[in-house]
């Protein structure tokens, strides 16, 4: 076996002791720390940008490392601009919606992964079918619903039209069916109520996909900038993407003060996913590889 | 496991009179009720939130609305065919057309390689695999923001770089030559992790004898590649293909912030074009013919992936 202990190295047969393939692995390596570094490099100047005084960012030489590091643009940024209530208003967006999602695609997955009834297979098709619509064609109707209800600049204008997953029950029912049937047919012969299994049998079991589903759903609500751009359209209801954008578009840009709220947006989903890390892989597995 | 031990010691069994067990056919009966009951808030939503609104929008295209008057005028087929006559709406469709190429290429070549190469077993190749995957978890908004500042032309990181060495960069975002390759830089950026993930995941499925058996054969790694990797990942390769190109085609946040279309309409997109219609000059029924040009377009696209790869899979 190879020094560097290659025992996975799969496509790469490398010869036992041979200097080309140690010369080899050696350029791969070279190649991962330049795919890394391309990969982190805007993140440092993001940062960066966001602890430079402006005489600093409109600098003529590369300082990756500010000269005169100072927190005012973050100082500015809590003081003058509304970013409190955005990232209020992006955390209850993307917490209901987690939880809304959550909890739908449980009770739509089970019956799809456990019951036996009429036109199960057709009705599932259809809800993967709905993952082909792009959601611009749907966008206009459920705009011009959201007017008809009275539900622009609210809550649950952003939330309720997002609030189920073709995704999320894919992704529940294929869980589901990798758990035991056993579990539930001891419960089923003493004459247990299905909703009774489902909630005290099944639900004990589902932690680690709800967590996947659930971590899911809210990085890509908190990042979501389509529909609230739609839906909302008065300044107190605006999400965290939305007051970037905006920032960007005036007149004025003050770019140290926009790099600084961008850290501050960027910060929640990296830690969560820095934290997460195992959900997010199992979470990509489970929505891309079963299909 | 464990917890199927707790499960049986679980309340749920305790005191609980027991019944004879019913009828099969009413315990069936019994199933499909729960189960309809189930998936009822799910069909309400689907019905308000699909079904009404596919249904609605192509109504509307047939008809011209501005969201304020009473009444929509019934047009006929009058949108679908300015579309074609709209040299914004062609140029777009054609922008959006050598976006979704461009970036599926790169998708497909960087993402493969990356994925190749976090395969290895090599020190930290757990914390490469964690840091290729960040942007994927980095909102387009702020990425697009941030590269705009990267882009620029004097003070952006990238011309400092090149004037380091020599070269003057091009004005990139302010060039309507250079605007569009500038998009796709950005989004390469962002998805190239992403679909290295996926990637890497149908690398793992492969299963390793098969590159033992070809060594012993004194297969190359170059043969091993295009003769087991290829060949084996091919249904990983229809999907990273078809998530690209409907995901690509879809763009919208990069443009909105990037460039807002411009210059000179160099970067509009199809999406971007759909939302300028809609909710700028509120031309629901012309939109709406966009919104199902999107859809119909996506949808062939998606269907001569299936059939080209399918008939790949036959041979």
């Amino acid at each position: 076996m190879n020094r560097i202990g290659a025992k996975r190295i799969g496509w790469l047969q490398t010869r036992t002791g041979d200097d080309h393939s140690r010369l080899m692995l050696l350029l791969l390596q070279a190649m991962l720390i330049v795919a890394a570094l391309i990969t982190l490099l805007p993140y440092v100047w993001m940062v960066s940008a966001s602890l430079k005084s402006n005489a600093d960012i409109f600098s003529s030489s590369i300082q990756l490392i500010p000269a005169h590091a100072t927190l005012s643009n973050y100082a500015t940024t809590l003081t003058s601009t509304p970013v409190l209530p955005a990232i209020l208003n992006s955390i209850i967006m993307a917490g209901g919606e987690t939880i809304a999602v959550v909890v739908t695609s449980i009770f739509t997955a089970y019956p799809f992964a456990r019951l036996r009834f009429r036109g199960r297979d057709t009705v599932f098709l259809l809800v993967l079918g709905a993952m082909m619509i792009p959601s611009q064609v749907t966008m206009i109707p459920t705009f011009i619903l959201m007017k008809w209800l009275g539900w622009i600049n609210t809550y649950q204008g952003l939330i309720v039209p997002r609030a189920v997953t073709p995704l999320g029950i894919f992704m529940m029912r294929q869980f589901m069916l990798s758990l035991p049937r056993e579990l539930e047919e001891a419960a089923l012969i003493d004459g247990c109520g299905r909703l009774r299994i489902l909630l005290q049998v099944c639900l004990p079991h589902l932690g680690p996909a709800a967590a996947t589903l659930a971590i899911f759903t809210f990085t890509t609500s908190w990042n979501e900038f389509f529909w609230p751009l739609i839906v909302v359209q008065s300044e107190d209801m605006q999400t965290i993407q939305m007051l970037i954008a905006a920032m960007k578009q005036a007149e004025a840009a003050d770019w140290g003060v926009i790099m600084a709220i961008i850290t501050l947006s960027v910060f929640p989903t990296v830690a969560i996913y820095l934290l997460l890390q195992r959900y997010f892989v199992k979470g990509v597995a489970m929505s891309g590889m079963k299909g | 496991m464990s917890g199927a031990a707790e499960t049986t010691r679980s309340p749920v069994y305790t005191g609980m009179p027991r019944t004879r067990r019913p009828r099969a056919g009413a315990m069936r009966a019994a199933e499909a009720r729960f189960a309809w009951l189930s998936l009822l808030p799910a069909t309400v939503f689907f019905a308000l939130f699909v079904g009404f609104p596919v249904v609605y929008s192509f109504m509307l295209s047939f008809r011209d609305w501005n969201l304020t008057s009473a009444t929509a005028e019934w047009v006929g087929m009058a949108n679908y065919e300015a579309l074609l006559d709209d040299e914004t709406f062609v140029r777009s469709l054609l922008q959006t057309t050598i976006f979704t190429i461009s970036i599926t290429v790169c998708i497909l070549v960087f993402s493969l390689v990356a994925a190749m190469l976090l395969d290895l077993k090599l020190k930290f190749i757990k914390l490469y695999r964690t840091i290729l995957y960040l942007p994927a978890v980095t909102s387009l908004v702020a990425i697009g923001i941030v590269w705009v500042w990267l882009f620029d032309p004097q003070y952006g990181l990238i011309n400092q770089l090149l004037r380091g060495i020599g070269i003057e960069g091009p004005l990139w975002l302010a060039d309507p030559q250079m605007a569009l390759p500038a998009l796709v830089i950005t989004a390469a950026w962002r998805n190239v992790g992403y679909f290295a993930t996926i990637f890497l995941a149908g690398l793992q499925g492969i299963d390793i004898s098969y590159y033992e058996a070809a060594r012993i054969d004194g297969a190359t790694a170059a043969d091993c590649f295009w003769r087991i990797t290829l060949p084996m990942l091919r249904p990983t390769i229809l999907f990273v293909t078809v998530m690209s190109v409907i995901l690509s085609f879809q763009v919208f946040a990069l443009v909105y912030v990037m460039t807002g279309g411009g210059p000179a309409g160099s970067t509009s997109v199809i999406v971007f074009y759909l939302y300028q219609q809609a909710f700028t000059y509120f031309r629901m029924g012309y939109a709406s013919a966009v919104g199902y040009v999107l859809f119909f377009i996506i949808f062939v696209l998606t269907l001569a992936q299936f059939k080209l790869f399918g008939k790949q899979a036959d041979a």
